[in-house]
């Protein structure tokens, strides 16, 4: 028996199952084969790839504060903080590690949205929004202007570092730095896929819902807010950082406010029910930009906008969340038609 | 700083609040009738003054006065609010109503992103720029200074034009009290027999021709280059932000706060030119979230 | 003699000039069964948010378990053993029935792990234990969205009773209910407040209900505690007939 039209499970349902479906751990290693195969025979690749893996993270930092109800046209800011700390770092302090960069961003990163996080979580909706995007526009300016200290709209140059102390060539630095941010990102995938269901995922959850009630039962909103604030900040932080080091430059741009609507559409084009959700959101945008160059007169933003549209209206949970209620609902109907006679 | 510089920066900051204040507006008003954030308002600036931009060369290339600029101004605001404007509210805002807020947000600014390629195929990479009716107007001297007629009469001019005649639409005429009730209580107009959906079409067609509107007339003393609708629209947000949104006359004050906080640090810090509407909006949302104007809940509009 | 759990002094509360609160002195023993019964806007709400602190006095202390609470945020007095349900069942609608109480036990502990999984914050028996005695644990993982009323109320106390709480308060527990449900509603309601020995009060508007299963009754007229004692007495009361009951 086939219905007329494809049948979908509702969007709650996707939503709960999705976590434990199959389905998306074989997705999330066919895009980590992929990243490492594919460079193999088209060695230009491996930059795309990198940033994608790089705005994967970043739009999964957003899609936890999504997870609250809540939405930062901001967060760019945090790439940027972390991106121009490596910068720094590789200039006072010249030598260190790919790795060490990598965590002194995001524990920079970590600890801006720490304090920062510590007054702006008490705000809610459009004030959050527009509190975030604010901070943004200050860091901003101030890189910008004070050119002697940040190099102004030029940017800051970031040497290139040696990778777990093996000095590379540029060709050999990008393979490397290319695997070691996918096996970041399968690492960091399955961490926010357990905080997300972890008792702290779940009361993130439920403010959306319902916040007067968790602190009626003994929780505190500020507490879960400001600890997946902090999360979201540092797994930016990483993403900027990974960008500085696979760039070798940083500029004020990086955490203008477009960037960070930039992060916020990947997060909801890939879908928010499951980690890998941000990495084939970030795809979709990394290769359509590419592509958009040669083959639509690199009309890429009214390219990627019309698509946002379109999965607004047909899609709102995203590409991995219209995957999800497509496996379910073939689940449903092969039940159903396993138990006839 | 001598008196001559205060002047001075004083009359630039009342100019660039006056126009400031009309794109601000725009945007205040659509949220506090539809509570939308409209991401997409800078992109009716930056259209707004491109087009203008492009009428000004028509007449340049026809030989006609620039002073017919005085009417087609209005005109390239209106047409863009019409048909920009309506069409972005028929086809997607109108739509959204009433669904996920992360999700409008992104509406928006997928129109945001469209129209920025828009701008793109339509009129290049290269800058723009419009000054004839600028110079035909020439300058005043004010206790010294030469001053453009332009920036110290006919911007702010405009700027408080429009503010009289919203104030007096709003509260006199049928439509205006109209979109009053739908800002104040959306139900209770459905209930009342106002038709919803036609104030909010005009709203935000009222809305996008201001913004257009301030485009056109910024663009006779800037250069115009991609990228200014996405500059221009966090500047407004920190304007309707400072004031509250859905303030009006808050509006007004808060881009003239906004205008002389710039134009004076123009002059006495340079380096924080670029920050100070940013500082006042985080200052203000830290400390007052609902905005200097705003009074109880109740009253939006 | 059994202990105090909850005493009020001398609490006031007016906004402008409606009194909500008139100088309320009231005390609580453990076991008790009390029952709150008032018009519209007596009070009793008011005094409820008070005690559990969503609403600041104007003057006047509330002590529970001998400590002062008075100004205390809801989310501490919750953890010291004083928690309420609501008269609309606050639930955590994208979430199922059991990881609403499952959210709500990981807030008793007041730690809440990153890592492992929301089934392993608090014991699964304690959980199953509370969805047993409320009679919803056979569907479980559902959505409480899908919930009819009645089993809301009961979903809204089950998440209340998962805090093992010393004193539990219950705004209007049969109110949305339909006439043949309440009893029987009531009937799980105690029968488990009684399992878990917690002392309750309940705001209620039905005097059968009241008459059934309070031990004690406090009737409120315009912010004040009007009268005060066994359900026998107070439904009686001439005052309050006319007055609460509007007879």
């Amino acid at each position: 028996m086939r219905s007329a039209s494809m049948q979908t499970a509702s969007p709650l349902d996707a939503s709960k199952k999705a976590p434990r479906l199959p389905l998306f751990l074989a997705i999330s290693g066919a895009l980590a084969l992929l990243a490492v195969l594919l460079p193999q025979a088209l060695p230009w690749i491996k930059t795309p790839f990198i940033f994608s893996t790089a705005f994967g993270i970043a739009a999964l930092g957003v899609a936890i504060l999504v997870r609250a109800g809540q939405v930062s046209f901001g967060h760019a800011m945090y790439m940027c903080l972390a991106g121009y700390f490596v910068a720094y770092l590789s200039r006072w302090a010249g030598g260190l590690d790919a790795i060490l960069l990598l965590l002194g961003g995001t524990g920079f990163a970590a600890l801006c949205g720490l304090v920062i996080g510590s007054f702006v979580v008490r705000y809610r909706t459009i004030f959050f929004g527009m509190l975030n995007l604010a901070l943004s526009m200050v860091l901003f300016a101030v890189l910008g202007k004070f050119y002697h200290y940040t190099g102004g709209t030029d940017g800051m140059r970031v040497n290139r570092a040696a990778i777990f102390g093996v000095r590379l060539d540029r060709d050999g630095f990008e393979s490397a730095l290319l695997y070691l941010s996918v096996a970041l990102a399968m690492l960091i995938g399955y961490a926010v896929h357990r905080y997300f269901r972890s008792a702290a995922g779940e009361a993130l959850a439920a403010m959306k819902t319902n916040e007067t009630r968790l602190e009626y039962v003994g929780i505190s909103t500020y507490r879960v807010f400001l600890t997946g604030y902090v999360l979201s900040a540092a797994l930016c932080g990483l993403a900027g950082a990974i960008f500085a080091i696979s760039q070798g430059l940083v500029t004020p741009e990086m955490g203008y406010w477009v960037r960070s609507g930039e992060i916020v559409f990947i997060s909801i084009l890939g879908g928010v029910i499951h980690p890998v959700g941000a990495f084939i959101g970030s795809l979709i945008f990394e290769f359509v930009k590419l592509y958009a160059a040669a083959y639509l007169t690199g009309a890429w933003q009214m390219t990627l906008g019309t698509v946002l549209l379109v999965m607004v209206f047909f899609a709102p949970d995203g590409v991995a969340g219209l995957l999800a209620r497509r496996i379910l609902a073939q689940e449903g109907q092969e039940r159903k038609a396993g138990g006839r006679p | 700083m001598d008196s001559q510089t205060v002047l001075l920066a004083v009359l630039d900051g009342l100019s660039y609040g006056a126009l400031l204040f009309l794109v601000a507006v725009g945007i205040t008003i659509i949220f506090g009738v539809m509570n939308i954030v409209n991401m997409a308002h800078g992109s009716m600036f930056a259209i707004g003054g491109y087009l203008a931009a492009t009428v000004g060369g028509w007449l340049l290339a026809a030989s006609l006065s620039p002073y017919w600029a005085a009417v087609l101004l209005p005109v390239v605001a209106v047409v863009v609010g019409v048909v920009l404007g309506g069409l972005l509210e028929s086809l997607l805002i109108r739509r959204i109503y009433g669904k996920d807020p992360v999700l409008q947000l992104l509406v928006t600014f997928a129109a945001f992103m469209i129209f920025e390629d828009l701008q793109r195929l339509v009129w290049g990479g290269q800058p723009y720029s419009s000054s004839e009716l600028v110079s035909a107007l020439g300058v005043i001297d004010v206790l010294g200074i030469s001053y453009t007629t332009y920036q110290l009469l006919v911007v702010p001019g405009t700027a408080l034009l429009v503010f009289f005649a919203l104030r007096l639409a709003l509260r006199r005429t049928l439509v205006g009290k109209q979109v009053m009730a739908v800002a104040h209580h959306r139900e209770v107009s459905t209930t009342l027999g106002i038709n919803v959906r036609r104030v909010c079409l005009f709203t935000f067609m009222a809305g996008s021709a201001l913004g257009a509107l301030g485009g056109a007339m910024s663009v006779q003393t800037t250069s115009w280059v991609l990228g200014i609708g996405a500059e221009m629209i966090v500047l407004s947000f920190a304007v309707a932000a400072t004031a509250g949104l859905g303030q009006i006359e808050g509006a007004l004050v808060a881009a003239v706060l906004i205008g002389l906080a710039r134009s004076f640090s123009v002059y006495l810090l340079p380096e924080l030119e670029v920050l100070m509407p940013y500082i006042i909006m985080t200052l203000v949302l830290l400390f007052r979230p609902q905005g200097l104007f705003s009074v109880a809940q109740a009253r939006r509009v | 003699m059994t202990a105090t759990l909850l005493s009020t002094r001398d609490l006031n509360l007016a906004f402008g000039a409606v009194v909500v609160a008139d100088h309320i002195d009231f005390e609580l023993g453990e076991g008790e069964r009390l029952a709150v019964i008032g018009q519209n806007g007596a009070g009793k709400t008011t005094f409820i948010n008070i005690c559990t602190g969503l609403v600041r006095p104007d003057s006047g202390e509330v002590r529970f378990l001998g400590k002062p609470v008075t100004n205390l945020p809801p989310r501490v007095i919750a953890r010291q053993g004083m928690v309420r349900s609501f008269q609309l069942p606050q639930l955590f609608l994208e979430h199922s029935l059991r990881d609403c109480v499952r959210i709500a036990a990981a807030g008793r502990s007041g730690r809440l792990g990153l890592w492992r999984p929301l089934g392993e914050a608090a014991p699964a028996r304690t959980i199953e234990h509370v969805l047993e005695l409320v009679g919803l644990r056979e569907r479980g993982d559902e959505p409480c969205e899908s919930l009819p009323e009645g089993q809301r109320k009961l979903l809204d106390i089950a998440m209340a009773m998962v805090l093992e709480p010393r004193l539990l308060i219950l705004d209007e527990p049969t109110s949305g209910v339909s006439t043949e449900e309440k009893h029987a509603l009531m009937q799980t309601i105690m029968a488990a407040l009684d399992e878990q020995r917690i002392t309750t009060i309940f705001v209620e508007h039905d005097v059968d209900i009241v008459t059934r299963y309070a031990t004690r009754v406090a009737a409120w007229i315009s912010g004040r505690i009007a009268a005060d004692g066994p359900p026998a007495q107070v439904l009686n009361d001439p005052e309050i007939r006319t007055s609460v009951l509007g007879e």
